[in-house]
């Protein structure tokens, strides 16, 4: 009876467990960019603008690659 | 003064996203199933054939169908033929739709499909926005060359300058940019305004949809390999500095496919990025009609605003790094240097 629960929704269950990894790998990516670029304001105060706008763009593409996590999972989920 | 603005910014970003609850509502209890936030949200990121505002009698605006088949030629139609009084879907003329694209009832013929779908429209009111704006500002610099921008001169400006110096220059480099800024600046602004205006409620997702991006990827693969120069060239099927044995197996094969591996990567992360931030938005939204709960209504309208305002970041940034690296591939390609 759980097993045949379990084999039917085996599908949400991966979608699931993929969005719950993807949130893993960009808190990961993005905790890295941030802790290098508080570092980097840090120890160059002046050059405080240009690191957070290199930052800004790099969170970005991290983000997009966790969106594509979020899409793969939710065509999986709805299909 | 502050707090007005606050108040005056939550107020706007409210009336922002209530049509969209009015649809989850509406779906969840009107038809008395359960409420399945796939469909919903399925329905808001895909294209149709009708561009529906909100339920009654002219919350719909039915779009022409144009279709070609070689047996019956071109035909034109309303698609409020393909709908019955009380909304569903039926077949006409001998076509219907079917999981969102129109087939024949009875035959195998192919049918070619020109339709003006609610893209296609959003795509021609893009155009439009972008036509009058653009217009006024070119207008402004015949009628004033060299002297300070004025009115809406004066917002693009800044802009048109920035993504000239800080972009293109940047990428494509001093000596060849100008041949190529008229297509950055197009791209940049399209996207840009593509995506802003897709955050309206009851747009349509028209830069979150693969096609979209996907043309705007082939044109710069296109411009990037017709203007590649002799050294473009020889750096992909002879790649300088590499022993032999492995230049002509492995280096010439990861090269080659990263012709095309380049603007495929362009054309996903921005229908990905555009769309994911559709299915986010939706999502807390459906929260509220899953729990059915006011606390979870509050905290989602919430939520979504924040999300809402990354989502104008994103836009932003989208727009600026599909031109950024459209720049620096044709920078790539045409760059001229010695011998490393």
């Amino acid at each position: 009876m759980l097993l045949q629960i379990l084999a039917e929704n085996l599908g949400l269950l991966g979608a699931a467990l993929g969005a719950g990894l993807v949130a893993v790998g960009a808190g990961v990516g993005i905790g890295k960019i941030g802790s290098s670029a508080m570092e980097a304001m840090a120890r160059q105060p002046e050059a405080a603008g240009r690191v957070q706008t290199a930052m800004l763009i790099i969170a970005a593409l991290i983000e997009v690659v966790s969106l594509f996590g979020v899409v793969v999972c939710f065509i999986i989920a709805t299909a | 003064m502050i707090l007005k603005s606050i108040a005056l910014s939550i107020v706007i970003s409210m009336m922002f996203i209530s049509p969209l609850k009015v649809t989850a509502s509406e779906q969840a209890s009107g038809e008395g199933e359960s409420f399945n936030p796939g469909t919903l949200i399925m329905h808001h990121i895909q294209d149709d054939y009708i561009w529906h505002f909100w339920d009654g009698h002219y919350g719909t605006l039915y779009l022409p169908v144009i279709l070609y088949s070689d047996d019956r030629g071109l035909e034109v139609f309303s698609s409020s033929n393909f709908y019955n009084e009380d909304h569903e879907l039926v077949p006409y003329n001998g076509y219907e739709i079917d999981h969102g694209k129109i087939h024949r009832v009875d035959s195998e013929v192919k049918v070619w499909d020109f339709s003006i779908t609610k893209n296609v429209a959003f795509l021609f009111l893009t155009m439009a926005v972008m036509l009058i704006v653009f217009i006024s500002v070119a207008r402004g610099y015949k009628k004033r060359p060299g002297k300070s921008p004025k009115g809406i001169q004066s917002l693009f400006e800044p802009i048109i300058i920035f993504i000239r110096d800080e972009i293109v220059k940047k990428g494509i480099g001093e000596k060849k940019y100008e041949k190529y800024l008229p297509y950055m600046l197009t791209l940049f602004f399209f996207i840009w305004f593509g995506n802003l205006l897709g955050l309206l409620p009851g747009a349509a997702n028209l830069t979150g949809n693969i096609a979209v991006t996907m043309t705007l990827a082939v044109g710069t693969f296109l411009l990037t390999n017709f203007s590649g120069n002799k050294h473009y060239w020889n750096h992909i099927f002879n790649t300088p500095g590499v022993p032999y044995p492995i230049r002509y197996t492995v280096i010439i094969v990861v090269e080659f496919l990263g012709i095309f591996t380049k603007p495929i990567s362009l054309m996903i992360r921005l229908f990905v990025a555009i769309t994911a931030g559709h299915i986010v938005i939706l999502s807390i939204i459906g929260l509220t009609f899953i729990f059915q709960s006011a606390a979870v209504g509050i905290g989602a309208t919430i939520l979504t605003i924040f999300i809402n305002l990354i989502e104008l970041l994103v836009a932003t940034i989208q727009a600026y790094v599909f031109t950024l690296f459209s720049s620096m591939y044709i920078g790539m390609a045409v760059e001229e240097h010695d011998d490393h």
